[in-house]
């Protein structure tokens, strides 16, 4: 069963995949905004669609509970400021999860236009609208900070959990501290997704944005574990949140030869919005003439659709399930379908190819479900590739932050306010069990844990000190690098 | 096929859609252009007298009230009657009757209110072989500062008098044109009658004040900064439109006087509903000053075929078939129940009936059931007020039913009751007779 490679043109080891194949003006098309902005007129109406529900479903479905039909109406009412002001109430990263958010599975799934006619209001559209138009023109601040309460508080990790948590922080009065061990701030927003979702620099404006309320002083290039402890944090601030990520990249569970073209999709992802959104850049990365995308996610899409509109020759992406086990939504899948994208269910890496210190080719391993068991049939087939991507998932690099914190599942264990197993320390965002992997997820993780610590440390709640109360979980550790799925 | 002819007081046309007078009938160029596409007949915009001719500003005449998708709902004018030399309009409403002999041609009329005056000009109005004329007491903005307009339609009588003039000087039918900028329609609707009038026309604009710019603090829209109410029409007029047309057609005084229905008519339904409410002919204007003449086609099509689905083959067979229902309130049978009912298949969960219930009115829906979104109507809490079927964004989910007679309102705790129990006999009426 060997019928698609045989289709195939060899792939060419050392002729490789230059970079430049497209001109720039199609590098500037294919990576310009993948759903450009509502125009003033296309959110009049679709505002208007809103029917502005009690108790509304959109809210309960939104992970920040934003107040969706307060701000469509105002929207509706063309007060667009007081829009925005709804939204990052609620959820100071909202412009960001305007663009990126699955709403098709959250809000807009919930939308009871969809039981009417089959068609949910565009809230994420509409939210970009208000978002962007208030980074547009900020004027006076939207919130401003409480008074100051003497307390300094360690964020670590500038991802959407640690952003969302410094700004809440902030806001209640406490000094902040935030941490990164990049070079830029906005963890996934800035290097985890494709470009094309998050263009003109945007993660940027909005970590500006969101620094522009004072208080929180940014240090990046500082890792935790190499230039600094939890322990050293805790020792010299009141509090600690890690919003960590997670730093490791699934293996493949086959034989990983050290050779050119097989490589983490996240760092082909990071190393694309890192090359700007200028064509020039763009047109300086590499991405393979036929390109082999391993998983079944949101990342496995993002670096296969960009792979293509780099000018590669094919794109396949390879699941060892059917579409419904997949963990991007449908309309990614579509997505990554209506840009050339092949998608292989039911295969499963077998044996890495590689000749001359180059990647080849693949060879998956066909696979079923039997008595609800995946297996391998037996049957095999090849795939040449010139470049292949890891995109099975991610784990939690438990050793920055030391052994003292408490795992479940491979990620850290909290109660429902964040809190960990050690005093005074939060965490959220993927490296939190029990998430979904979003970034609206990690910022109501941020925007709760700051709250947690700013009653804890101001004695305004209950008090519920620093045992991990609500959590029964006595797993301590699990191992890294298990395939997920 | 329907047969949409209508006569209306001797005066034929194709089709009961007439152009109201108003820009559209202004002159020659458009009349034609609206029987080319086949208006039934026109209103030509009001004449005045012979003289210099009226000046409009140059400025904004229109303003508007929106959807949030730009669709006009209300629509205001501080525009004059014509501004064009009175023989000129005389002479283009000769050649179009002699064009277009099949359509009706009506004039409308606005000059000062002095015997001389009207007698001046109707007759030479007779002479241009108009089918009919329309005095326009009606218009509420700039004319009637000058005496003329709804200054004249506000005092029934002068509208009497004015009438009485006209009548004197021309064989031709007599429609008087009535300004809803009065408390009381059936006074001048029966001192038009009292003058001799063959009928009456309704309702003419309202007195309108459309918005405020904020940013200018100017009323909107404004002439070198000031503004000046002007007329207000469109859809957001017709239900009092309509409800003027019914007073007159249920007063004593003036039960079977010809109307000529006017206000917010945009499609073939608004014309229906005119109609069943006993108009013979109905006007338009702000439809087709959003949308241009063409409209007509499909307002006549539809009137069309609502006629064959409902087996009335003239307009006269259906009109003012729904007049009898209009009463005074007193009258309503108080012993009649309904209640609302939710179509569980067709809810969308939105809950709108249930917020406004609970805020607004009678708490009589329910918001949830074992935990989950869940809107049913609570019957002994319902007093069947339909705000729930008005807000509910899904036709006939909710519908009003019936209660039987002699099933247990479980609001009241009583059996409804079959026989007839207005205000008038009601016990709780110190008034009641019998």
């Amino acid at each position: 069963m060997n019928s698609t490679s045989s289709a195939l043109p060899p792939a060419h080891a050392g002729c490789g995949a230059p970079a430049a194949r497209l001109n720039l003006a199609q590098y500037a098309a294919n990576f310009s905004d993948s759903h450009p902005p509502l125009t003033p007129a296309q959110a009049a109406i679709e505002a208007e669609r809103c029917y502005y529900c009690f108790d509304a479903p959109c809210i309960t479905a939104c992970p920040t509970g934003i107040d969706i039909p307060s701000f469509i109406g105002r929207i509706a009412q063309n007060n667009l400021r007081g829009a925005a002001r709804a939204i990052l109430e609620a959820n100071p990263l909202g412009g960001l999860c305007a663009r990126v958010c699955p709403t098709e599975v959250l809000c807009e799934q919930a939308c009871v236009r969809n039981t009417n006619e089959d068609k949910p209001v565009e809230i994420g559209a509409l939210q970009r609208h208000a978002t962007d138009a208030l980074m547009a023109n900020p004027g006076t601040p939207l919130f401003t900070r409480a008074a100051a309460t003497g307390k300094r508080v360690a964020v670590v990790g500038a991802g959407p959990a640690g952003l969302a948590c410094a700004h809440g922080l902030a806001r209640l009065g406490h000094e902040v501290v935030l941490f990164d061990s990049r070079p830029k701030a906005g963890g996934l927003n800035e290097y985890g997704i494709a470009a094309y979702k998050v263009v003109d620099n945007f993660a940027q404006r909005e970590v500006e944005w969101l620094l522009s309320i004072g208080g929180i002083d940014l240090r990046l290039g500082c890792e935790l574990g190499r230039d600094t402890t939890l322990a050293e944090l805790c020792g010299g601030f009141d509090a600690v949140f890690l919003g960590l990520g997670l730093g490791g990249v699934n293996a493949l569970g086959v034989d990983e030869p050290e050779v050119v073209g097989l490589a983490a999709a996240v760092d082909f992802i990071a190393d694309l919005r890192q090359a700007g959104d200028l064509a020039t850049g763009l047109a300086s990365v590499s991405p393979g003439r036929h390109v082999v995308v391993i998983g079944g996610g949101m990342t496995a899409v993002d670096a296969a659709v960009q792979s293509k509109l780099l000018g590669a020759e094919s794109a396949t992406i390879v699941y060892r399930r059917g579409p419904a086990g997949m963990s991007a939504s449908q309309v990614e899948q579509d997505w990554a379908l209506t840009h050339g994208v092949v998608i292989r269910h039911w295969a499963a890496p077998k044996a890495v190819l590689a000749e001359g210190g180059a990647v080849t080719g693949l060879v998956l391993a066909c696979t079923a479900l039997e008595d609800g068991r995946l297996i391998e049939t037996g049957e095999t087939f090849t795939l040449h590739a010139d470049s292949v991507l890891r995109a099975i998932g991610q784990t939690y690099l438990a050793d920055a932050a030391g052994p003292a914190l408490r795992l479940k599942a491979g990620r850290i264990d909290c109660d429902a306010e964040g809190r960990t197993n050690l005093p005074r320390v939060w965490a959220g965002g993927d490296c939190r069990h029990g998430g979904r992997d979003l970034s609206v997820e990690a910022v109501e993780h941020g925007k709760v844990a700051a709250r947690s610590i700013h009653a804890e440390l101001t004695g305004a709640g209950n008090g519920n000190g620093t045992s991990n109360s609500t959590s029964t979980s006595t797993s301590t550790s699990t191992s890294i690098g298990a395939l997920h799925g | 096929m329907a047969d949409l002819r209508t006569r209306f007081l001797g005066i034929l046309s194709p089709n009961p859609f007439w152009l109201a007078s108003a820009p559209p009938t202004d002159k020659a160029y458009n009349v034609n252009r609206a029987f080319e596409a086949g208006w039934g007949g026109v209103v030509w915009k009001t004449l005045g007298e012979e003289g210099p001719p009226i000046v409009n500003v140059s400025g904004p005449r229109y303003g508007a009230m929106h959807s949030a998708d730009r669709r006009v709902i209300g629509f205001n004018n501080i525009e004059l009657i014509t501004d064009r030399p009175l023989a000129v309009n005389l002479e283009e409403i000769r050649q179009i009757k002699r064009d277009w002999p099949d359509r009706a041609m009506v004039v409308s009329l606005m000059v000062p209110c002095t015997e001389a005056a009207w007698k001046a000009i109707v007759p030479r109005v007779q002479d241009t072989g108009a089918d009919g004329i329309e005095l326009n007491f009606g218009c509420p903005h700039g004319m009637s500062e000058r005496g003329m307009g709804s200054a004249v339609g506000q005092v029934p009588e002068y509208i009497q008098m004015v009438t009485e003039w006209c009548k004197q000087a021309t064989r031709m039918p007599v429609i008087v044109k009535l300004t809803p900028n009065i408390s009381d329609i059936r006074q001048p609707a029966r001192a038009a009658k009292a003058g001799g009038a063959d009928a009456v026309s309704l309702i003419n604009t309202v007195s309108s004040i459309m918005g405020v710019d904020l940013e200018r603090m100017t009323m909107s829209p404004a002439i070198a900064g000031m503004g000046s109410h002007g007329g207000y029409c469109g859809p957001a007029v017709k239900p009092i439109a309509l409800n003027m047309v019914a007073e007159i057609g249920r007063d004593a005084a003036t039960r079977g006087l010809p109307i000529s229905g006017i206000g917010g008519i945009g499609n073939w339904r608004d014309a229906a509903e005119y109609i069943a409410l006993g108009c013979g002919t109905v006007q338009v204007c702000t439809a087709a000053m959003v949308y241009g003449f063409k409209i007509v086609q499909d307002m006549a099509d539809g009137l069309s075929n609502y006629m064959d689905t409902h087996g009335y083959a003239t307009v006269e067979d259906f009109r003012g078939k729904a007049l009898p229902t209009v009463t005074d309130w007193q009258h309503l049978n108080l012993n009649y129940t309904e209640k609302a009912h939710i179509d569980q298949d067709l809810c969308i969960q939105c809950g709108r009936c249930h917020v406004v219930c609970e805020d607004t009115s009678h708490q009589a829906i329910t918001a949830s059931k074992n935990g989950q979104r869940w809107f049913e109507i609570k019957d002994d809490e319902c007093v069947g007020c339909n705000l729930c079927t008005t807000v509910c964004p899904v036709p006939q989910c909710i519908t009003m039913r019936p209660v039987a007679p002699g099933v247990v309102d479980t609001r009241t705790g009583q059996a409804v009751r079959a026989d007839y129990g207005p205000w008038t006999a009601h016990p709780n009426n110190p008034m009641r007779v019998g």
